[in-house]
Formats: structure tokens, C-alpha cells, sequence
């Protein structure tokens, strides 16, 4: 029998989803390897087991983390799709948000307790078996991680950071025109996207293992820049472990 | 009779529809959004201009291009940018992209399985694989075309303050037009198609409102236009749109000169029918598409003579781009703040978004009105028109009217839940 797979949406803007649909070449032959059971977003219908579950956005309250969990007991394996379910991604802006603010911008009035309703990756409610990372995810990185599964490996993500890619790609580096970027501290495997675009990395990928004991620290250093002031920068698409 | 659907599928977001009926009369009908907030106006406080565009785009995967295109002009606004007419053809040309996507994207992926009696596309992939493999080929040349211009199909990166970081290559625009024109005859393919299907019957008159079609069908702009005779800038969307609450729907709604609004395909269509591309107008024939429409399920119509249109300017577009040779060109971003709108006609109808800037260049106040917002209102409206001439048939053949309803709308939750009220327990 093939695999079934299954696919979930929480808060966030389904972008990591479409990004999977957004696979034409690949998704005839998708359709042969694997059984897709639930796909809410463009089908009807529901499935009592799975195999694979991959799960996007952000879980922002005790229904949805009952959900998840819901979810979590049927599936074999979980997959977080994305920077929201992964790090909270853009989600996680909330987190330094006046809460009465946020209170009133959404329900016209102060919330009480409105911080145990701000947006939290999976991990903080479930185990969490596999991540695919980015904003949106990148959809060859979701087939080599599927296929990993597939075949029974333990998938892997780059464990180098995105200003390596950068430099194979030989775009300028954005600290010479004061630009600051997080490629230095940015796990790799978007190929650079945004620096190729002309723009400037902003870590939608999460944190690369171990940031500080590489090299490139040290353009930070010559830039006038400690690793610290990066990881503020870091606040737009992810999470910081105090506040999850 | 009690029809509660939760977590209504085939669409963007999550919400449920409650319908309650007693001895023949409408108790209640209510369409309930159950996605959490996700606050962007207050999140995007404080942002530098550079940061809020990418920011605003995560609102919607499907809608990202719109949400930039739309928080570019308010910030150029704002702060006095002028931008070029290379990259305001770019930018166009990007936004026909976007349309593209999200239209082709609903009209095989959410309309056609109600039209075909299948729960989705996938098992089609096997007993129809013509029609998913055109579903497929159709919807790869729109995300090129996002790709080509806007560096990624989803959530752009060349887009900025002033213009672009980077400009697409003549050549990659070349080959993206050969492919525009290939697939006319899979357009062909999909126009015969629907018009063999049998769209529900009814008519409900409302207010269509979309931007100005003064440069052409309505598309980027600074005039807003209404079938009640709106016909003002862009930058007083506030004082025309009113946003209100009502107590047993939990969700934002916003109307113009009544109670209830259209925006989107059908109201672009129903405002600047004249204005579409020469095929466009032979296909809104065959689908036999009047001007005066008032049958909200003819939104798939209109957004399938859309698609055409899209096709047929991207292609002209490309053309007079190509003539004049894409150049880099400088940007410059004037020091200090102010305050600026920009309005885009996004897939679902049109998108608004306002800012004030403080002198650093920093946000001190945003605030983003979206289609479905706009559209919420009337959706409701219809589905209290329509239920009571339904009752006489199956539980099944309701439901499914009814959810092709709100399908015909494309409604967007998960962009809407930032303007959305739910109330705790
Ligand atoms: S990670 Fe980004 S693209 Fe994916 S759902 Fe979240 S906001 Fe959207
Ligand atoms: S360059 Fe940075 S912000 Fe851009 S896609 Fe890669 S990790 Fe994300």
C-alpha cells in the first residue's frame, strides 16, 4: 500500500502549501508514490490514519493545540512545513507586540490573557519528527525530505550557513553597502535566494547549527557587528527560545 | 433542517457555515471564521519601509504579490517615491502573474470538482489526466511568470521601495511570451469546458466597486469606482469603506453606499467589461457572460474570462517592454516620513493598504482592508437569498449549492484574520 500522507493548516498564510502545489513537474509523479488523504485546502474529506502528516503554520490556541494533537496521535511521522510551524515565522512578531494593542487590533478590545493565544511553533505542543525550513519552504527540499522518509533515512538539512551559498554564487556582499544581513548566521539550502534577487537575507531559514563557531563570524566583526546584534535582527521570521 | 459545515474546504482559510432553518424559515445563517488572528497591523509597527513590504506579503500565500504591490505604493506614497514606467510595467506585468495563479489555481483546483461530482482533482489524475495534466501546464507558465519577474512564485523578492532589485532578462522574458502564447490552445481547452457546465441560477443586486479603468481594465491605480456612483482616490478608501461588526457573525465586515458589497472578478468585470482584451471579449460571449450580471456563481465566469484577458495583455506587455530594452535604473528613497495609501486589484477584489511613516522611516500606524472583508457582507446576504428557494430539495444538493456559493467567491480567511473579531469563552 502507499504511504499516506496528509496535509494541515494552522495560523499562517498557506503559502508553504501552495508552494507543494506549486510542484507541476513533480506532482503527477508525487501522486504515484504516495497516497494523499487530506489536503484540506483542495479537497474534501478526512482520513482516520496516516503515515506522513505535514503540518504548516503556527498554533495560536488551545483549539488548535488540540487539533495538532489530534493530528499527532493518528500520523506516524510529522513533519513541520515552514517557518511558522517551525520557528513561528513572521508569526512570531506578535511576541514583542504591546498585548493590549494586539488585543484591540483583533477584537476591538484588551484581551486578557491574549499572551497564551500568541502564535507558537509545533514543537512547543508535540514531537516534532522532521522540519522543512524557509518561508516559504522550498519545494525540492520538501521532495528530498520526502523521499528520505520514503525510503526510511533520517533526513538532513544543511548544517552550513547561507553566506556560503552566497559566495558560490559570487553576488556582492550586502555589508559593503551597509546592508545588514543575516546570511552569516542563516542555515543554508535556499541557494542564496534573496541575495541573487539583490536583497538581503532575512533568516527565514532559522538559525544554522552553532553560529558562532564559524568563520564568517567574522565579517561580522569587521563590520562592527556582534552576533548578538544579528540575532535581534533575527526577530522578523523566528522565534527566540525565552519567549516559545 | 440544520447544516453545519466546519472547516469548509477547497478554499483559503478556515471557516464553517451554519445554516438553521424551522418549518420552512431561515433561522439562521451565518458563515463563522475560525482562523486565529494573526495581527499584522500592529506587528508591522516600527518596521523600517525596506522590511514592511516582505512583512505584508506573508498575510497571504496566494495573495502575496497583491500585499506587495499594494504595501509598496502606500510606502511610495507615504514617503514620496517616484517610480519609474519601466518598473510600474513590471510591476503589472507581475500582478497578471499573481491573478493567473490564484484564478487558475480555483478554477481547477476548488470549481471544477463541485462541477465534476469529485471530492478533488487528485483521483482525476489517473481516469482525466488530460485535464489535470492542463491543469498543471496552465498553472506552471503563471508561476513563471511571478518567478521570471518577482524571483520566486510565492512571496516575491525583487519588488522594493522605488522600483526593482533586480530586473528580469530579456531573454527569459522572451522565452516566458512563447509560452504565454503555447498555451492558448489549453486556455481554449478550459474555456469550452466550462462552458459545458451548468451554473446554479439566481440574482441578487449589489454594489460592484473596483478600481478605475481609466488606463485600461482595473489593475494597479489611484481611483476607486462603484456601480453607485463612488468615483474618488484611492487614498480616501477610509472614508468610504466603513468597517462594522456584527454581534452574531464575530468577523469584520465593510460596506460602501449600502449594506452590502461586491469586489473582485465579477465586480471588475461588471465595471470595465469594455475595457477587456479583444479574446477576453469573445470568451465572456461563449460563456455567455452579460455586463449586468447579477448571479454571484458567474464569479468563476468572470474569473475565467479574466484568465484570457491576463493572458492576452501579459503578452502584449512583455512585447512593448522588450521594445524599449529592460535598463537598470537608480533608486532614490527621499529622507522623512508622511503618510500614503496604494490600492491593487488582487485576485479577490481590492486590496488596501495605509501607512504613516515617522521621520526615521519607521511605521507609527498601518492599516490593511482586504477583499474578503469587503466581500463577507455580501456573501452572507446571498446565502440568505438563496437558502429559502433551496428548501424544497436535498439535504446534499443544499450543501453543495451553498458551498459552491461561498467557492464562487474565492473568499481568503487566512488574509481576512488579521481584520477579524472572535470572542473568547
Ligand atoms: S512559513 Fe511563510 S510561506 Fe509558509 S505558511 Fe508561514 S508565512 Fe506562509
Ligand atoms: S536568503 Fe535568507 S531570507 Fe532569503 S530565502 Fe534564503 S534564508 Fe530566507
Amino acid at each position: 500500500m502507499k504511504p499516506r500522507v496528509g496535509f494541515f493548516d494552522f495560523t499562517c498564510c498557506e503559502g508553504c502549501q501552495l508552494t507543494i502545489l506549486n510542484l507541476e513537474d513533480e506532482f503527477l509523479e508525487l501522486l504515484e508514490l504516495v497516497e494523499i488523504v487530506e489536503f484540506r485546502e483542495i479537497m474534501t474529506g478526512q482520513a482516520a490514519a496516516l503515515d506522513i502528516a505535514f503540518v504548516e503554520g503556527s498554533i495560536a490556541s488551545p483549539e488548535e493545540a488540540a487539533r495538532l494533537q489530534r493530528i499527532r496521535e493518528r500520523s506516524r511521522t510529522l513533519v513541520a512545513l515552514g517557518a511558522c510551524a517551525d520557528n513561528a515565522g513572521v508569526n512570531a512578531l506578535s511576541h514583542f507586540c504591546p498585548p493590549d494593542e494586539l488585543g484591540r487590533s483583533a477584537y476591538g478590545r484588551v484581551v486578557e490573557g491574549i499572551e497564551q493565544r500568541l502564535p507558537r511553533p509545533l514543537e512547543c505542543f508535540v514531537q516534532v519528527d522532521a522540519r522543512v525550513p524557509g518561508c516559504p519552504i522550498d519545494g525540492q527540499e520538501f521532495l528530498g525530505l520526502l523521499q528520505a522518509l520514503l525510503v526510511g533515512r533520517t533526513p538532513e538539512l544543511p548544517a552550513y550557513a547561507v553566506c556560503v551559498e552566497c559566495k558560490l554564487g559570487e553576488y556582492p556582499c550586502t555589508f559593503e553597502h551597509g546592508t545588514v544581513c543575516l546570511g552569516p548566521v542563516t542555515r543554508a539550502g535556499c541557494n542564496a535566494l534573496c541575495l541573487a534577487a539583490g536583497d538581503r537575507c532575512r533568516g527565514c531559514r532559522g538559525l544554522v547549527d552553532n553560529p558562532r563557531s564559524q568563520p564568517y563570524r567574522q565579517i561580522l566583526e569587521q563590520h562592527g557587528l556582534t552576533v548578538e546584534d544579528i540575532l535581534a535582527e533575527f526577530r522578523i521570521f523566528n522565534l527566540p527560545p525565552e519567549k516559545s | 433542517m440544520n447544516i453545519e459545515i466546519k472547516h469548509l474546504a477547497r478554499m483559503e482559510g478556515h471557516a464553517n457555515l451554519v445554516v438553521d432553518t424551522l418549518n420552512g424559515e431561515l433561522k439562521e445563517c451565518r458563515l463563522e471564521i475560525v482562523e486565529s488572528p494573526r495581527f499584522f497591523e500592529v506587528m508591522l509597527k516600527g518596521r523600517h519601509y525596506s522590511d514592511v513590504a516582505p512583512i505584508a506579503a506573508r498575510i497571504c500565500g496566494v495573495c502575496s504579490v497583491s500585499h506587495t504591490l499594494a504595501s509598496l505604493a502606500a510606502t511610495e506614497n507615504a514617503l514620496g517615491v517616484k517610480v519609474s514606467a519601466q518598473a510600474q510595467g513590471l510591476r503589472r506585468l507581475l500582478s497578471y502573474g499573481e491573478n493567473l495563479q490564484s484564478h487558475l489555481l480555483h478554477l481547477y483546483f476548488m470549481a471544477v470538482p463541485d462541477y465534476l461530482g469529485v471530492p478533488s482533482l487528485l483521483p482525476l489524475a489517473k481516469t482525466r489526466r488530460d485535464l489535470v495534466a492542463r491543469a498543471l501546464r496552465l498553472k506552471k507558465v503563471a508561476n513563471d511568470l511571478v518567478r521570471i519577474v518577482g524571483g520566486r512564485p510565492v512571496h516575491p523578492v525583487t519588488p522594493r521601495v522605488g522600483g526593482f532589485s533586480a530586473l528580469p532578462a530579456a531573454q527569459d522574458l522572451k522565452e516566458l511570451r512563447r509560452r504565454l502564447v503555447a498555451a492558448l490552445a489549453d486556455l481554449e481547452e478550459t474555456v469550452a469546458m466550462f462552458a459545458s457546465f451548468a451554473v446554479p441560477e439566481m440574482a441578487r443586486d449589489t454594489e460592484y466597486l473596483s478600481l478605475a479603468a481609466d488606463q485600461g481594465y482595473p489593475g494597479l491605480g489611484e481611483r476607486m469606482v462603484s456601480s453607485d456612483g463612488i468615483d474618488a482616490p484611492v487614498a480616501d478608501f477610509a472614508d468610504i469603506l466603513t468597517e462594522y461588526f456584527k454581534p452574531y457573525a464575530n468577523a469584520k465586515f465593510a460596506r460602501a453606499s449600502r449594506d452590502t458589497l461586491m469586489v473582485g472578478p465579477l465586480a471588475r468585470f461588471r465595471n470595465a467589461s469594455d475595457k477587456l482584451s479583444p479574446m477576453a471579449k469573445k470568451v465572456a460571449a461563449v460563456l455567455r457572460l452579460d455586463a449586468a450580471t447579477t448571479n454571484p456563481y458567474h464569479g468563476n465566469l468572470a474569473r475565467l474570462t479574466e484568465v484570457v484577458h491576463f493572458f492576452e495583455e501579459a503578452i502584449h506587455l512583455i512585447d512593448t517592454l522588450l521594445l524599449k530594452g529592460i535598463r537598470a535604473e537608480s533608486i532614490w528613497v527621499p529622507p522623512g516620513g508622511g503618510r500614503g495609501a496604494g490600492a491593487v486589484e488582487a485576485p479577490r477584489g481590492t486590496l488596501f493598504h495605509a501607512y504613516t511613516y515617522d521621520a526615521d522611516g519607521r511605521i507609527s500606524a498601518a492599516n490593511c482592508i482586504i477583499p474578503t472583508a469587503q466581500n463577507l457582507g455580501n456573501i452572507e446576504a446571498d446565502l440568505r437569498a438563496l437558502v429559502p428557494q433551496l428548501l424544497h430539495l436535498p439535504q446534499e444538493e443544499i450543501t453543495l449549492q451553498l458551498e459552491m456559493l461561498i467557492r464562487a467567491y474565492d473568499p481568503c480567511i487566512s488574509c481576512s484574520t488579521h481584520l477579524v473579531k472572535v470572542e473568547y469563552v
